[in-house]
């Protein structure tokens, strides 16, 4: 895929309520085929910038762009975009084939065409043996596993992590990061991940955003050496 | 900061035994369960071969049964067709008036029952329905699908009252409320982000309700199910007033209940008891063993 003139994911002006709370003029932007890391304190409003690009909470002022399209008034399922929740949010009433063909049976694919879409989406993320498995039964790393793989299913243009590694032990923790990021290379995707953990920006970042008193800011890598030192 | 600055601090520390929470808690439940076990149990003494024969053999208690069981079942599905997405809809959103609109359905709640099926009698027979019955009958009277049919129009009625269809109503205005509550808690306790997920994969709202809220709800279902068929089961004062007790029509088993005791004849009254708490169990445990759950909602 050929890289965009324009970024990826652009926020421009962005205002948006939950509750009392509001983030007013927010601007970020992640160019096509990077990978941003979004760093921020507990209540900072992390998670609903990423809930606003994914059409989950609505902007009251400012625009959203996703590959130079205005999708700030189209619905969650028109506007391409994977989420991967912090509990990876499994549909337990199917098995994990079915979750990860959920987003193809919704958008009428062929038969052939999900099976076998599921089965490279298996294969790239190593849960080939779990396919008739029940959710509930999963592990906290195979779940993030397959809610990775049911986000990357219909080939969004966007990827969108809240935090999905902060459950997972240190061994679990490396593997998915190592995932995460193949994950981004095989699908082309841009990526905004939402993150408290240091060790993450360090591998996966292309990017690095943190919001601090409702402003979101932008570091460049000798700031963040110098950052981390602090960490 | 030094410890023998505290002689408290230096006290061997002992705590009481469990045994007297234990005491306290068991009596308090004994004392309920020995009541519910006991009362159960009394009705026993006035029940005997000759009105257990009697109960099947006669065609009124059984007219009765088969109208309790349809009319109970009938009830159950409108309450759920109602109570899922009005308790969807109070969980999921917010909107201007949902507090009052939240107590408006509490009403059958706070009612006397009795009085509900005053209300509907007065419902169903006030000038606002009339007018609409009116409205109903002059668009039929006369028209072409009246006459291929043969239907008189002029002969119908908004007003159910002291017909089966009063009885499923006066069941339905008390049932559904208690299912409406059920079902809002269960979606209540019901974390969003599957449903929101499901957005983003490319569902409509109401294919996330369909395919995700509603699966998920299955447990709250199941036991608003349960708890809509055994208060119509229970349900006497509306019925009463709004249905009548008319033998073999609207005669529904609490109300026969109501009518033999009424005339003396204990023994077939503590029989159709017993045979609704047999029916009430025997309901309980299709409902459990369908959803494979417990029945308290937990």
């Amino acid at each position: 895929m050929e890289e965009s003139n324009y970024p990826m994911i652009e926020l421009i002006d962005v205002t948006v309520s939950a509750g009392k709370f509001q983030l007013t003029n927010i601007n970020l932007s992640i160019p096509d085929n990077q990978y941003g890391i979004l760093l921020g304190r507990t209540g900072s409003g992390k998670t609903t910038i990423m809930e606003t690009i994914c059409g989950l909470k609505k902007t009251t002022k400012g625009t959203i762009l996703i590959d130079g399209q205005d999708i700030t008034q189209l619905k969650p399922a028109e506007r391409g975009v994977g989420f991967v929740p912090q509990d990876g949010a499994l549909f337990d009433q199917f098995n994990v084939f079915d979750n990860l063909a959920f987003s193809l049976k919704i958008r009428k694919w062929k038969k052939s065409e999900i099976n076998e879409r599921v089965c490279e989406l298996a294969e790239l993320l190593g849960i080939e043996s779990l396919l008739n498995r029940n959710t509930t039964n999963l592990s906290g790393g195979e779940k993030q596993r397959v809610s990775l793989g049911r986000a990357l299913a219909f080939f969004p243009s966007v990827l969108c992590f809240d935090e999905p590694l902060s459950a997972l032990d240190e061994e679990t923790h490396d593997d998915m990061c190592h995932l995460l990021k193949n994950a981004q290379q095989y699908s082309n995707a841009s990526v905004l991940h939402i993150s408290h953990n240091p060790k993450e920006h360090q591998r996966l970042a292309d990017l690095t955003f943190e919001i601090k008193d409702g402003n979101v800011i932008q570091y460049q890598p000798e700031e963040l050496i110098l950052k981390d030192q602090k960490i | 900061m030094n410890k023998n600055n505290y002689p408290s601090a230096s006290l061997p520390y002992k705590i009481k035994g469990d045994k007297l929470f234990f005491t306290i808690m068991l009596s308090l439940c004994g004392i309920y369960i020995f009541l519910l076990i006991g009362m159960v149990l009394a009705d026993f003494r006035f029940i005997d071969i000759k009105s257990i024969k009697n109960f099947f053999n006669d065609p009124n208690i059984i007219s009765s049964l088969k109208l309790s069981i349809a009319s109970c079942s009938i009830t159950t599905v409108l309450c759920l067709w109602v109570a899922i997405p009005i308790g969807y809809i109070l969980s999921r959103y917010e909107f201007r008036g949902k507090s009052i609109l939240d107590s408006i359905l509490d009403i059958p709640i706070m009612l006397p029952p009795l009085v509900i099926g005053i209300c509907l009698l007065f419902f169903f027979s006030s000038p606002f329905v009339k007018y609409f019955e009116e409205i109903f009958i002059n668009i039929f009277k006369g028209s072409f699908i009246a006459n291929w049919f043969g239907w008189e129009p002029q002969y119908w009625t908004f007003n159910p009252a002291f017909t089966k269809l009063s009885v499923i109503i006066a069941q339905f205005m008390v049932a559904c409320a208690f299912a409406v509550r059920i079902m809002k808690s269960t979606f209540d306790e019901m974390n969003p982000r599957k449903e929101e997920v499901a957005l983003t994969l490319g569902c409509s709202k109401g294919q996330s309700f369909w395919l995700v809220a509603l699966p998920n709800a299955k447990r709250g279902i199941i036991t608003a199910a349960t708890l809509a068929w055994a208060r119509s089961l229970g349900e006497f004062g509306p019925i009463l007033i709004f249905a009548g007790t008319t033998r073999m029509k609207t005669e529904v088993l609490s109300t026969s209940v109501y009518l033999e005791f009424s005339v003396g004849n204990i023994a077939m009254a503590t029989t159709i008891s017993m045979a609704m708490i047999m029916t009430a169990i025997f309901i309980n445990i299709i409902m459990r063993q369908f959803g494979g759950i417990k029945l308290s909602h937990d």
